[in-house]
């Protein structure tokens, strides 16, 4: 429909949407009014996934699915969804920030020659116009944006916005355009999966736990990993863990690693460097951990406790366990 | 083999942002600027492979005002082969789109065989640009590397691709983007001679009308920048780790309701 908000949605590869579309889509129904609809990209779509987006409160799910779309490629997804876009006129394009929507969204807008604006923190219309605001400079200012013509491309950060809650029994209607799926270009040789902590994926985590230099080294991690696990949590790290080898990139916090925003952030071990603040200052709740009581983190924890990391958490650990028991 | 290398220069990441008092721009006044950190890998990766393969030509190329040269000299005195500097009050408020369009067009001019940029730039964190080269380009492009080999016949590139829970291997026809993450190469430090090098190597100057663009208005203007809220004042909790612990816990629970 003319005018819709689309959503484009993110699974998990195995034909369930991810947990942070309830964001985008709860976002989208807000600003829109109601006229929301996903775009879904997939090899494989289940019955589950598409129940699961209209009781969030897309209306329609505009499903493209074949076995070329997987993995992922650019130049495969982009000219279908321009295609889309030219056939339905809708008003808005959100995702949420995920590597490929990144990717994907930005090559889309400049298919389309339309702004984007990247992990935004906040939307609203201001009249009929829409303005975003994100976060620059790593978080340390934010941006009010606006986009001169429409579609308005946006991708979310996750953990920010408020999720719909799902209204059992509520469908979409399931579109199934007929595209032309043009030819990837990048090859696919492997994929080389990362063993998992199970524990949740960091950027996406409601409850990250970040070690420091003062966890001593490598080893001690597994103290972390195991209050991880009962509350749910993600580990991540500072770059001077890091770069000490301690832990993969992929688990950096800060500027020149993931930027977070979640519910609650545990340091500990971590000084709070300029750069490290500005990949996690704007989660909700900061609790820090450090035997320095000078360390700059204490000047934005909410909770603070000045001792040895290695007597708080497993302490911490048993707390939380006894609490969670109940 | 030619490798063209997009850098831009943004302030040190140790430096406090401020907002200017027009509240669209940042105080400049004391920053000191710096070749965007992920732009380094970018450089870095392309000096490796004229390193591995010989007979490769690495231009750098940045979009930005006059003191961009300076970041362009750092990249020459990496190693650098040189530098092409779009330089033009006409692309001042340029958003990705414009700077994309812009680079694109010295791109084109250059005829590179691959384009490795950074994986975002650490002032907009947009992370938009080189898709946007691709597109433009019509070329193939690839987020995140963190691994890259070119096959003999400079044809195709293989490179692992950074995603949620892996890494994706692909073969990627060149011409193409790249955009490099943190892990790909630990990126040196220019030697004395790198610097007093740097000092003859070639700095080309562009404008739009060289690069046949037309004047255009960003598509996604800013229209304020603001300092993040304040955050409320916190408290370190006093006692023994036990009853320190007991307490956050509590607190965690019952104030901020986060657990
Ligand atoms: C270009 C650039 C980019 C950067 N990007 C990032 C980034 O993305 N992310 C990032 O994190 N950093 C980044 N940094 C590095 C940053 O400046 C700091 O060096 C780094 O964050 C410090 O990490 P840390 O807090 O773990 O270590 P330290 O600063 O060494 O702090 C360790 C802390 O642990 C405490 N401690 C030690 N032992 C114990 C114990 N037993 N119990 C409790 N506390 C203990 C100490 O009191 C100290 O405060 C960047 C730097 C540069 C120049
Ligand atoms: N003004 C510019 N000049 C040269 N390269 C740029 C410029 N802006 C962005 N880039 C390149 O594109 C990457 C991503 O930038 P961005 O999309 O702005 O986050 C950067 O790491 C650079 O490699």
């Amino acid at each position: 429909m003319a005018n819709a908000f689309w959503c484009m949605v993110e699974d998990d590869r195995k034909g369930t949407p991810k947990k942070v579309m309830a964001e985008v889509i709860g976002e989208a129904t807000r600003l829109a009014g109601g006229d929301v609809e996903a775009v879904w990209l997939t090899d494989t779509a289940t019955d589950d996934g598409i129940r699961q987006l209209g009781e969030w409160g897309a209306k329609k799910v505009w499903l493209i699915e074949g076995a070329e779309l997987a993995p992922y490629r650019a130049e495969v997804w982009v000219p279908i969804v321009a295609e889309l876009v030219a056939a339905q006129s809708p008003k808005a394009i959100l995702g949420p920030v995920t590597s490929r929507q990144r990717e994907f969204m930005a090559r889309l807008a400049a298919r389309l020659g339309v702004g984007l604006a990247g992990d935004c923190m906040g939307l609203a219309m201001d009249g009929d116009k829409l303005v975003g605001t994100r976060p620059v400079y790593a978080g340390k200012l934010l941006a009010k944006v606006a986009w001169a013509k429409t579609p308005w491309l946006a991708t979310l950060r996750p953990n920010v916005f408020k999720p719909a809650d799902a209204q059992p029994g509520q469908t979409a209607a399931v579109e199934r355009p007929s595209v032309q799926i043009p030819a990837a270009q990048l090859k696919l040789v492997e994929r080389r999966e990362e063993a998992s902590t199970g524990l949740p994926e960091l950027t996406e985590a409601e409850i990250v736990i970040s070690g420091g230099r003062g966890m001593k080294g490598p080893e001690n991690y597994v103290i972390l990993e195991e209050l991880g696990g009962i509350i749910g949590a993600a580990v991540g790290a500072s770059r001077a863990a890091v770069d000490a080898g301690w832990r993969p990139h992929r688990f950096q916090i800060g500027q020149t690693g993931r930027t977070i925003s979640p519910k609650l952030y545990l340091g500990f071990g971590v000084s709070g460097a300029i750069q490290h603040l500005a990949g996690m200052r704007t989660s909700k709740v900061i609790v820090a951990v450090n035997k320095d009581p000078e360390a700059p983190i204490f000047k934005i924890a909410d909770y603070g406790i000045v001792a040895d990391l290695f007597e708080v958490v497993p302490q911490l650990t048993q707390e939380f366990k006894r609490l969670l028991e109940k | 083999m030619k490798i063209a290398v997009l850098v831009k220069q943004v302030p040190d990441t140790a430096t406090q942002m401020k907002v200017a008092g027009t509240a669209k721009a940042i105080e400049t006044a004391g920053i000191t600027w710096i070749v965007s950190p992920y732009d380094e890998y970018a450089v870095e990766e392309a000096l490796r492979i004229r390193e591995k393969r010989g007979q490769v030509e690495v231009v750098v190329m940045s979009l930005g005002p006059d003191r961009v040269k300076e970041a362009l000299r750092s990249c020459l005195a990496m190693g650098a082969d040189r530098a092409v500097h779009v330089n033009d009050p006409a692309l001042a408020e340029a958003d990705t789109l414009m700077a994309a369009r812009a680079l694109a067009a010295v791109i084109k001019q250059e005829a590179p065989d691959l384009v490795l940029t950074g994986r975002q730039a650490i002032d907009d964190d947009m992370g938009a640009v080189p898709a946007q080269v691709a597109e433009i380009l019509g070329w193939p492009c690839a987020y995140w590397i963190m691994e890259e080999a070119i096959a003999d016949d400079g044809k195709t590139v293989r490179i692992g691709r950074q995603v949620e829970g892996g890494l994706e291997i692909f073969d990627v026809p060149m011409p193409a983007v790249l955009s490099a993450q943190k892990g790909l190469n630990e990126p040196r430090y220019p030697t004395l001679k790198g610097i007093m090098g740097a000092k003859k190597k070639e700095i080309k100057d562009v404008k739009a009308s060289d690069l046949g663009l037309a004047a255009e208005a960003p598509q996604l203007p800013v229209v304020a920048l603001e300092a993040l809220p304040p955050r409320p004042p916190g408290r370190i909790i006093p006692g023994d780790v036990a009853t320190a612990v007991k307490e956050l816990v509590r607190s965690l629970r019952e104030e901020a309701k986060a657990i």
